[in-house]
């Protein structure tokens, strides 16, 4: 199959002519656009050119394209061509637009404009944050009337979800890192003698902070990511506006039984990796400085007053309730297109470690002259 | 041309315990128009699918202009999947991008034109399927459903296909809606020289667009032949399909046209 050729003719008395012939289809003119296009606009500027393009055997809309954009969006004085290919060119200049002006220069205001522009869209997020609050409160209230209404299989099917399914990996990331923190602790307390100080050390440590922050990073990625999505899909699909129509209210049905199983799970999470995390270092304990297991368990208590339990159990408590209301948050802001949902997940679960590792700051000055034990 | 631009030769396909296709032949030759119709769960989107290569048969040849679709290197593959044009049933338009960025996308990926060739493109496609350059900025959220298929039917030309496969075009549109996208679709058809395959069970459809009906039932082609023809065959699964009250209505309507 011939590609397309030009044969030009120079003729003295009446100009050029200019001689098309082969195949004008985009498979045939694609791998030489670009110097076809040269070609034929500097024969496109000579206003006396006769173009022949009776010799085209097949011509379809890329490759009328390009000899419509060579003669300069016109058709020339002198053409010959088939009718079926002057059908072709029709078509184009019916749909001839001139392309889109230029988007507006920049001005010096665009700094300011986009800064102002982020700070109202954080405000917006703010208040769409303290509206869904304020919406499970009003939820609380409507169960405490109507007991009924409380969407005990929901609860119990992301308790079963973000829960149970989430304690092989928080113990075996728990147990890890309990490992590691003893083994780096003993390297140092033996220099100075103090190997005891280990049970003090992982006991405050895990218990008070590690344990509730490291269950709370995981599950922000596990099911934080998991809820976006979920809420995010089902925006995408309408089933969010069908569940509406059912005059079934959507916090009620979605968002609240989240952070219900949450507020449940991660108190019960915390403990579980705490445990593991406190086994793992137990084990390291006892294979780098020969503290032995009982002296271990039997130190603890003395070493760690009860109250960092309740301070872990609290912090679980409130990273759960935040990581599941900012998953909600942000899935329920998902717009109906891909972009949209991936780029609302990420904002979830980046927004919820961020606010969990706040609470924790906040948690540790508010607690400060708590379950610290007395000086020795 | 003589040879067949679809060539299905004894095609099997099995999903687990259940056959699909059973010794299935099918040829569409060029510039025609055929109306692949069958009951829900015959197989026809499954061997749609199987013609545009995204799934494999479990034992028989399909050849997409003479040449199979897999094999023989990346460029051979990726030059033949260029010389045919798919509508997907929901349009399957890309949602993070907007309407002119889905129409532009197969040219913008040949990497071969510039950036004003391609929007002349585009407006030219969009003129095509009697949308405004306006509607070049909507996202594929923002669409009815009839939109929906325009774009997708300009997307599927973009790359001026010789062969168009169209699943369920008309499905979700409402009658008005779908006789406007048959018309379109015919006048575009024969204007570009397309050879056009689509599965419908629209009988409204089928009896304006089709040169040929294939009906396909009981694992494989039942009949294949112009409708006038298809309805006369004698058999269960035909006499149900096309001779129920409705459907002889829809096919009076159309000689009366």
């Amino acid at each position: 199959m011939p590609g397309p050729l030009i044969q030009v003719e120079q003729h003295p008395e009446v100009g050029c002519n200019v001689g098309l012939s082969g195949r004008w289809t985009l498979a045939a003119i694609a791998d030489e656009a670009a110097t076809l296009g040269r070609q034929l606009a500097e024969h496109g500027r000579d206003e006396d050119a006769t173009w022949d393009c009776l010799g085209i055997e097949a011509l379809d809309s890329a490759g009328a394209m390009l000899l419509w954009r060579a003669w300069g969006r016109a058709l020339p004085e002198l053409l010959l061509a088939r009718p079926e290919h002057l059908r072709i060119f029709e078509r184009i200049d019916a749909a001839d637009h001139e392309p889109p002006p230029a988007p507006p220069p920049r001005s010096l205001l665009d700094p300011v404009i986009t800064v102002g522009a982020a700070a109202i869209g954080f405000w917006r997020q703010v208040v769409d944050f303290v509206a869904l609050l304020g919406q499970i409160v009003l939820d609380c209230l409507h169960l405490l009337r109507l007991p009924g209404d409380l969407p005990r299989r929901e609860i119990s099917a992301n308790l079963y979800k973000s829960g149970v399914r989430a304690m092989p990996v928080t113990a075996l990331v728990g147990f890890l890192i309990g490992i590691v923190l003893s083994y780096l602790s003993a390297l140092q307390l033996r220099n100075f003698g103090a190997d005891v100080f280990i049970v003090n050390i992982l006991g405050m440590g895990i218990i008070r902070e590690l344990g509730p922050v490291l269950v709370a990073l995981l599950v922000a990625g596990r099911s934080g990511s998991a809820m976006t999505a979920q809420l995010g899909v089902m925006r995408v699909t309408e089933e969010i506006d069908a569940l509406a129509t059912m005059g079934v209210s959507r916090s009620l049905r979605l968002v609240f039984p989240k952070v219900v199983a949450l507020a449940i799970a991660m108190p019960l999470l915390t403990l579980w990796t705490t445990a593991i995390a406190l086994v793992g270092g137990m084990v390291s304990a006892q294979l780098q400085l020969d503290i032995s297991y009982g002296f271990f368990l039997q130190t603890l208590p003395r070493a760690v007053p009860a109250a960092n339990l309740w301070i872990g159990l609290a912090k679980g408590l409130v990273f759960g309730i935040l990581i599941a209301l900012v998953a909600c948050h942000f899935g329920l802001r998902v717009r109906p297109n891909t972009e949209s949902l991936s780029a609302n997940t990420t904002a979830s679960v980046v927004t919820a470690i961020t606010l969990v590792i706040i609470a924790d700051a906040i948690f540790a000055v508010a607690t400060r002259g708590i379950g610290l034990p007395r000086a020795i | 041309m003589s040879e067949s631009v679809i060539s299905v030769r004894d095609l099997y396909t099995r999903f687990g315990e259940v056959w699909v296709h059973q010794g299935l032949n099918f040829e569409v030759a060029a510039g025609e128009l055929v109306a692949l119709v069958g009951g829900s769960g015959s197989g026809k989107t499954t061997l749609l699918r199987q013609m545009i290569g995204l799934l494999t048969p479990t034992r028989g040849e399909i050849r997409i202009f003479g040449e199979p679709l897999f094999g023989g290197g990346v460029a051979r593959e990726r030059a033949l999947r260029r010389r045919f044009g798919v509508l997907f049933q929901h349009g399957a338009l890309f949602s993070a991008f907007s309407v002119f960025d889905n129409i532009a996308f197969p040219l913008r990926e040949l990497k071969r034109f510039d950036e004003g060739t391609i929007h002349d493109l585009v407006m030219l496609k969009l003129e095509m399927v009697e949308l405004l350059p306006r509607h070049g900025d909507l996202m594929p959220a923002e669409l009815s459903g009839g939109m929906v298929k325009r774009v997708a039917l300009a997307r599927a030309l973009a790359l001026e296909p010789e062969l168009l496969l169209l699943d369920e075009p008309t499905s979700g549109l409402d009658p008005d809606r779908s006789d406007a996208f048959v018309r379109l679709t015919r006048t575009l058809g024969r204007e570009l020289g397309l050879t056009v395959l689509l599965v419908t069970h629209d009988l409204d459809t089928l009896a304006a667009l089709a040169t040929r009906v294939a009906v396909l039932a009981e694992h494989r082609i039942l009949a294949y032949d112009s409708i006038d023809k298809v309805i006369r065959v004698d058999h269960p699964f035909i006499r149900n399909f096309f001779l129920s009250e409705r459907s002889s209505r829809a096919l009076q309507n159309t000689h009366h046209r």
